[in-house]
Order: C-alpha cells, then structure tokens, then sequence
C-alpha cells in the first residue's frame, strides 16, 4: 500500500506488569498493560496514539523504546529487530528513536544547564567534538527549537514550561534521530504555548524528515499531527485508521463516545454517545470485547466472543475490532 | 433570571513579593453572577482565575495572599447584601459550605485520605446542623451519594477515598460541596484531572444537578470548550485581568480583544485542516515580577501600538459585553458615530 520502506514495524507486542503481594512477593496478578498491537510507521509520517489513561499507551511507547522488554511481540527498525539487540548494537540503534516527555521541567535535570542537557547524547554515545564544534553544534540545536543562543548556559528552572519543552525537544533532536516518540508533549502546556510546540514538531518534521509517535490523551490534537491515529482500549487497539477517516466516520463505539465527549466551542451540538462507567482494571480486563461492560450496544456475543481487528468498508487502511461495526454505522449515522 | 447573586466589584489581589514588594495577581476583576445562572472564568495558568476564586471564599493563603480592594457582595432573595470581603473572619462558617460552596480540581486532595467517605460527608451535617440524630445524617449523606449517581451508596460510605477512581471521588466532592444546598458553586477546574469520557459524565452531573436545584455555578477552566458547553457568560482573564467578558456565544462566534482571538484560534479543532500550521500567540505570559504599565498583553499583541503603553479600561460595546482593548473601543466609537450619522 506504501512503497516507502517501512521505518518501523510493530508486531503482535505484548507488555504485561507482575503484581507482588506478601512477604514471599509471591506474583498474585498482572497487568495487562499492552496486548496485541501492531502498526507500521513510514518515514516523515505521524501514528498518533490515543485512548483514556491506563489504555496502556504510554507504556506502548517505552516498550518501543525498549525501556521496557516486551512479552511477545516484535519491534522492528529499518527490518531489525529491536528486541534481539544487547550493549553497544541497543545503543546505537537507540541513537535513532528519541523520546520526548509530558512534564517538561521534570525530564530535565535540574542541576544541568541546557548546554549541559543537550550535551549529554552526545557524551553517552561516544561522539567526542572539539569545545567550539559542541558549542557550534547547541547553539545550532537552540536556533531549530527557537530558543535564543544565549539561553545555553542558564539552568531549567529558568524557563517556562513551554520553552523547557523546547529544550527537552533540542536534546532529543541532538543525534539526528529519525523517530520521535512523543509521550503526552503538549498535555502540561498552555493552549497558547500548546499551539507554539505544535508547529514547532510539524515544522522539524517537514525540515528533518522526521516520524513521529504521538501519543497523548487530546483527539482534537492527535487528530492535527497524525497521519493515522490508533485508538487503545485496556490495551488493545480497537480502531486503527487515517485520522481522516478515524473522525469523520469511527465505526467503534469507544471511539465514538471519545469523539463525541470533546467538549466543543461549535453551536451545534452533535450527537451524543456518553459512556457509563469507568475503565474495568486492567488486572482482570473484561472477558470477550473489554469493551462490552460499558459499550451501549453490547450484546451476547461481546462478552463471549473477542472481536479480532477487521478491514472494514473495503478501505484496507481502516480496521477496527468490533462485531457489529457495520451494523452500528448504519443505525447511528 | 436577571437577579443578580454575587457581584465581584473592582477585586484586587496581593501577594507578599520578595522584600517589601507587592505582588497584584488580580487587578480590577468586576463581573457578576446571575441567581441560577452560570458564569464561567477561563484563562491560561498564571492569569488570576483561581486566586479570584480563593478569594470569593475569603481562601487565600494567609499572610501571603490579602485582597487589597474590591468588594465582593452576595445577596439573596430578600434583597439582603453582605460583602464578603468585610464579612468577619469567626462568622465565615456561616457562609462557606452552606451558602457558597467550592469544588476543587484535585479530587482526592479535597478528601480526608484517613476517614471513611460516609464520615467525611456526615462530618458536614455534624458542623452545619448539630441538631441532626446520627441515623438523619446517614440517610441524608447516602441520599447525597444517590443524587451524584453513584452506583450502591450504602457500600460506597464505608469506603475510603483511595477504594474510588478519579471520577468517583469528584461525585464525592460534588456530593459535599451539595451537602448543604449552597446558593452558589464554586468548581475551580473540576474535570481537568479526569479522562473525557468521565469529564463528559461529570459535567453532565453538574449541569443536572444545577437545573434541579436551580443553584448558580461559577466554573473556573483553561478549557474553552467546557465553558461553551456550560456556562451562559464568560469572563476572559489574562495576566490579572479581564480582557473580555460578555454572553458566551458572542464571545465565541465574535471574539473582540485579541488575546480572545489568538486563544480560539490557536485551539485544533475537529474541523481544522490535518498539519496545518495553528494560529499562535508569540511568546508568554508576563511575569508578576515584570508586569507591563500598560496593556498587559501588548508584548504578545500583532496589533499593537505607542497609546498601548497605557493601560486599557474596559469599554462597554453593548449588551453586557465588555472590552479591554484600545484598538477596539476606538472601532466601537466609529461605528457608533456611523451609525448616528
């Protein structure tokens, strides 16, 4: 469907979490924290990640990262596989995937300055430069995240949240990656500066070629960056698609309740499918769809039956993991 | 409808700064509140919307925080007035929880950790109705976690905070801050902890409980959407203070001062293009310590020029709708002339 090559390829993960209890720290449950997801990202293009907290995408993206090994399941960049790569061959390849965090001043080590923050990829990865080809280099880092060349040598506590964004992004643009894997980056910020370090990653990607993973709990900004988004649930995906057709015609019913419970500014009201209830743990998730406790058109065959992800409506781009998706689309719309 | 319940007037906060400097975090903040209506304050961190909340409740931190001016006047059906920024300190119980009530955003920093949820809320009959029999009380708090839809009251009373999610233990707070049928609530960001799938549940909750005790709600949120699902009017704040206020819709479909302007446009919609650029305000708020003479907003402001130097008033452009902007009001005053002429 893409001719590109295929940057990264996600298949079948599977992350789960032990709980220990008792003094023995016997394992009395696991959290299932990631099941069964696979995607693929091409070069200079955006997979957003959405879905309520405790969906399990955050800890999608660690374990992409490997900051955390997968159960099952493999993550491929550029054709090798991550989880089979030790010591130097892990550090090297990490030089290509970045992460960028949610609280902007806390992934920012307080007693670094920011030359000393953005210097750091450098030292762990061995690339030794002369004094002037570093400081040419951070004031270079500086100018792409717009920040001014001379906040260099002022520590984080004096920057706002938004500019230590910037400086969490710079470091994470230090080694020329060509993934970013962007946890929740606008979530902590203020519309006004939100909208600042939107253009800001849409700008780097169009400059540097760069994909990214955007991850954050916020449709309407998922639906701005993505290219695709993937909708989570306890976990699983249930709605993968181009963000185009993710929001103009979901076909889930967890999808649509998350779309349609946006607050909007518009003065027409569209239709609403508020969802009862919260999310089951993700210790014991629902038998069948872990949907179908809270899903309004629940029925028999739900919590019997899992419903595997699907192509639906002949566009192989939308899959979506529902029984009676079809059926759904016609009675609401 | 029309009656007004509680007129904030000309309100200005201090803080102690560093030495013997003083701080306004909110200066010259007037806006009223309509008995059963609903009034929103929306604004970006730092721009006084929680501190004039505080400070309806007289709940600034002491001696740091002190209202320097203003007053703020609540009145009730009779016609009887009391300013609350005069109201005495021993007298205040009288008011907060029964009359004027608050939710706050952190929902299980507003609840005892060590108590059990049924204490906590019969703890506010014990305080407000001594008179009330132990079994009177019970019935009223599990009559209170009915009403906040919460599934099984009974049981839930002899949970502690930490056995509830996020949701629950705002239909808690929800719960407490109803316990004495207040005229007014407060709800400083109520939802902004909580996932939007029970943001929706939570705002639904509030505006069902409000149409069925006809209370009226002051809602403190950075989220513009949640004020236009909400709220009738809306007060814009920006470094202290108001930049517009007026009927929400006319905010929304017709936004006046620019910082209105830059804040709706910069907010991603369902409909906007996919990776188009946003609409963006330069730069950031200015800091406390640094606080421009004139309009506060000028430095971030594309349209602005030598006469914004000097501090804007809030002009009347009709209708209960307020502008602080110097490029506006001249705008309003030829139209004006235009329309005389």
């Amino acid at each position: 469907m893409d001719p590109r090559e295929v940057l990264l390829s996600v298949e079948n993960l599977h992350k789960t979490f032990p709980v220990y209890k008792g003094i023995f720290r016997r394992e009395v449950a696991r959290v299932f924290a990631v099941g069964g997801v696979s995607f693929d990202i091409y070069p200079q293009e955006t997979v957003g990640i959405v879905g309520e907290s405790g969906c399990g995408k955050s800890t999608l993206g660690k374990t992409i990262m490997r900051l955390y090994d997968a159960d099952k399941g493999s993550v491929k960049f550029r054709g090798q596989d991550l989880g089979a790569l030790k010591g130097a061959a892990l550090r090297e390849m990490r030089r290509h995937i970045q992460m960028i965090f949610q609280d902007p001043l806390n992934s920012l080590n307080a007693r670094f300055t920011v030359s000393d923050v953005i210097k750091e990829p450098f030292d762990i990865h061995g690339m030794r430069a002369s004094r002037a080809e570093m400081k040419e280099r951070i004031q270079e880092l500086l100018n792409t995240v717009g920040l001014h060349h001379r906040s260099a040598n002022r520590y984080p506590h004096e920057f706002s949240g938004g500019q230590c964004q910037r400086i969490g992004i710079a470091r994470a643009l230090a080694l020329r990656p060509s993934l970013l894997i962007c946890d929740e980056p606008v979530s902590a910020l203020d519309v006004s500066i939100q909208s600042q370090v939107i253009n800001l990653l849409l700008r780097l990607q169009d400059e540097l070629k760069l994909s990214y993973i955007f991850i954050a709990h916020d449709l309407t900004v998922v639906r701005h960056v993505s290219d695709r988004v993937i909708v989570m649930y306890l976990g699983e995906v249930v709605e993968y698609s181009t963000s185009e057709a993710l929001y103009d015609s979901p076909y889930h019913p967890y999808t649509k309740a998350l779309i349609s419970a946006i607050p909007t500014i518009s003065a027409e009201k569209t239709q609403r499918h508020p969802l009862v209830g919260e999310i089951p743990s993700p210790m014991q998730p629902p038998s069948g769809c872990r949907f179908h406790t809270r899903c309004p058109f629940a029925e028999k065959r739900c919590s019997a039956e899992k419903p595997e992800l699907r192509v639906i409506d002949g566009d192989s781009q939308h899959v979506v993991a529902c029984h009676f998706a079809e059926k759904l689309a016609g009675a609401s719309s | 409808m029309s009656e007004v319940i509680l007129s904030v007037n000309e309100l200005a906060v201090t803080f102690r700064g560093e030495g013997k400097k003083r701080l306004t975090a909110v200066d010259n903040v007037s806006f009223d509140l309509k008995r059963g209506g609903s009034l929103g304050i929306v604004g970006e961190s730092g721009c006084g919307k929680s501190v004039t909340a505080l400070s309806l409740m007289r709940l600034l931190p002491k001696p740091a925080g002190d209202i320097a001016r203003g007053s703020i006047v609540l009145s009730d059906t009779e016609g009887n007035a009391v300013d609350l920024v005069k109201y005495p300190q021993k007298k205040l119980h009288k008011i907060r929880g029964k009359r004027v009530a608050m939710i706050f955003q952190d929902p299980s920093s507003s609840l005892n950790p060590v108590h059990k949820i049924g204490k906590q809320l019969m703890e506010v009959y014990k305080l407000h109705f001594p008179k009330m029999s132990y079994e009177q009380r019970h019935r009223e708090a599990v009559d209170l976690l009915r009403r906040v839809d919460i599934p099984s009251p009974e049981r839930r009373m002899l949970d502690f905070p930490h056995n509830l999610s996020g949701g629950m233990k705002q239909r808690v707070v929800i719960a407490l801050a109803l316990a004495c049928k207040p005229e007014v609530l407060i709800a400083d960001e109520p939802t902004t902890a909580l996932d939007v799938t029970v943001q929706e549940q939570i705002l639904s909750l509030i505006k069902g409980l409000q149409r069925e005790t006809g209370m009226s709600l002051l809602l403190i949120t950075h989220d513009v959407g949640v004020v236009a699902e909400m709220c009738d009017d809306v007060v814009v704040m920006y470094a202290g203070r108001v930049a517009e206020k007026g009927a929400i819709r006319d905010i929304i479909d017709n936004p006046q001062h620019p910082y209105t302007k830059g804040l709706l446009t910069s907010i991603p919609s369902l409909s906007s293009a996919p990776k188009a650029r946003l609409s963006t305000i330069e730069g950031s708020v200015p800091s406390l310590y640094d606080m421009p003479q004139g309009c506060r907003f000028a430095n971030r402001c594309d349209l602005a020029e030598q006469r914004c130097e000097q501090q804007p008033a809030l002009g009347r452009l009709g209708d209960g709708r307020y502008v602080a902007c110097h490029k506006v009001a001249h705008q309003v005053v030829r139209e004006e002339a235009h329309g005389s002429s």
